[in-house]
């Protein structure tokens, strides 16, 4: 079974069809790309998978997306667990304006997801018990989102200190801390240099072995980097849906083959 | 090491296997092509020659493989170089097949009737053409293009030898037409066993390239 899978997917906004009949599945623990130029509809078919798109006025969904066969839109569905298993992370990196500790307890803290205080004696070993299950899962998240070494001597100075890079790593072990299933990257490099973009392209691959990553990427070298699988839309179409090797070496649709070769706008 | 970079060299890696497969391949096409010749065995000829599409086959597969390392690794310089070099050895490496395919060919043509004379310079050409095969693969494995320039001026030995089978041929047909039709297949023997060294000179010609960037054309 895939990982995500949509059928016959249409987002309106208001009378305006942005996406049409998108049907693709994503494969589990893969990289999927999706390409296509400025205002496509990629970024838009992304968020229909966390449901960010619930929170745009007018905004409104038809047909269906499944996460390991489950309606995403059904009206029993927890959006905070949706949210949970479903992580994002943005173009620009969004670290809160607290200390790199807490970003990457925030999400841990909200949920309850530290260890539980034993229910005897709770003033006094509440707060340490909790801390003791936090420390552990900050320090996991870092370290799987290659940044620990660079942080655990500052873990209690600002996130906002940090490198672009480096913030970016941390809005990732933020989406770690709170072990999701399936990491959406919308366009997660945009704003950091090259050094800084294969560090985040090497750690895309790391990731791979246990999470579903689907990316949006402008940079086609990127998708054809890093990508198993690429997908091309266009105009809020998806035209082409492929393994990303065929996809870049003889598409199907000549629009595919006119977008990649260069020669679409 | 970057995961990317460990990716790739593992996608070079896997591209190197398959150009020694096939040479490995063309090695024993040649080898299987002349022992048909010299024991007029038309069964191991036909091997060699259905065994030609495997070959043709398999160059595919690495074609397929450099584009695909082309078009999701972005390759520049070495690399670059390498893949582009890949590219051209197994035409050369194929078309080196199609020759020893054309001397099983030729084989079954001359089985079952006595040979003109000993076989000697051809199992001689047929023996240094395998041995410039493998010394030309060893070559672009290391990178190396001493090994390619030796390996290339071989290809004068077996010129030589060409020379040589067609001028005693020659007295042969001269002196006896009914040893014509007999004579001119071993002559075309002879000219596929040229052509391969030929081919081999090319082959080391894109290693010069590939280790050094420099284009060196190999005139022996």
């Amino acid at each position: 079974m895939s990982k995500l899978e949509t059928c016959d997917l249409r987002l309106y906004y208001g009378d305006l069809e942005a996406l049409q009949g998108i049907s693709m599945h994503v494969e589990e623990r893969r990289i999927t790309a999706l390409i296509g130029p400025s205002g496509c509809g990629k970024s838009t078919f992304l968020r229909c998978f966390n449901r960010m798109n619930d929170t745009i006025p007018g905004a409104r969904v038809a047909g269906q997306a499944l996460l390991d066969g489950q309606d995403i839109y059904a009206p029993d569905v927890d959006v905070v667990e949706l949210r949970r298993r479903i992580g994002m992370v943005f173009q620009r990196p969004n670290p809160f304006p607290q200390s790199i500790y807490d970003n990457a307890a925030f999400g841990p803290r909200v949920l309850g997801l530290a260890r539980a205080a034993p229910p005897w004696n709770r003033r006094r070993w509440d707060g340490m018990r909790e801390r003791a299950g936090l420390d552990e899962i900050v320090e996991q998240s870092l370290r799987a989102a290659a940044l620990w070494e660079e942080v655990k001597h500052k873990l209690r100075s600002s996130a906002l200190d940090l490198s672009a890079g480096e913030q970016q790593r941390l809005c990732i072990a933020r989406v770690l801390a709170v072990k999701p299933e399936v990491i959406l990257m919308d366009e997660p490099c945009s704003a950091l240099d090259p050094a800084a973009t294969l560090r985040i392209e090497d750690l895309m691959r790391e990731l791979q072995e246990q999470y579903t990553i689907v990316i949006v990427t402008h940079n086609m070298q990127q998708a054809a980097r890093v990508s198993d699988y690429t997908g091309f839309f266009w105009l809020g179409r998806l035209v082409e849906y492929d393994q990303t090797a065929k996809i870049f070496t003889r598409p199907a649709q000549e629009l595919t083959e006119d977008y990649v070769t260069g020669r679409l706008g | 090491m970057t995961k990317a970079r460990e990716l790739f060299d593992r996608g070079l890696a896997e591209l190197r296997d398959r150009i020694l497969e096939l040479g490995t391949m063309v090695e024993t096409a040649i080898s299987q092509a002349f022992r048909a010749l010299r024991e007029q065995d038309r069964e191991i000829a036909r091997q060699v020659i259905a065994g030609d599409e495997q070959i043709n086959a398999r160059r595919y597969d690495v074609e397929e493989c450099c584009l695909r390392l082309i078009a999701t690794q972005q390759p520049t310089a070495r690399d670059l170089r390498a893949i582009v070099a890949a590219i051209h050895i197994v035409t050369e490496l194929e078309r080196i097949g199609d020759y020893a395919s054309g001397i099983a060919e030729l084989a079954i043509r001359l089985a079952g009737q006595p040979f003109l004379k000993p076989l000697i310079d051809l199992p001689r050409m047929a023996q240094i053409d395998q041995e410039m095969v493998c010394a030309s693969l060893e070559a672009y494995l290391a990178y190396d293009p001493e090994l390619a320039f030796n390996t290339a001026r071989r290809d004068a030995e077996i010129d030589q030898l060409d020379d040589q089978i067609y001028r005693e041929l020659l007295t042969y047909m001269l002196d006896d037409p009914r040893t014509i039709p007999r004579a001119t297949y071993l002559l075309w023997v002879s000219h596929k066993l040229e052509r391969i060294a030929d081919r081999v000179t090319n082959i080391c010609e894109r290693v010069v390239f590939m280790a050094t960037g420099e284009v060196k054309e190999f005139n022996f």
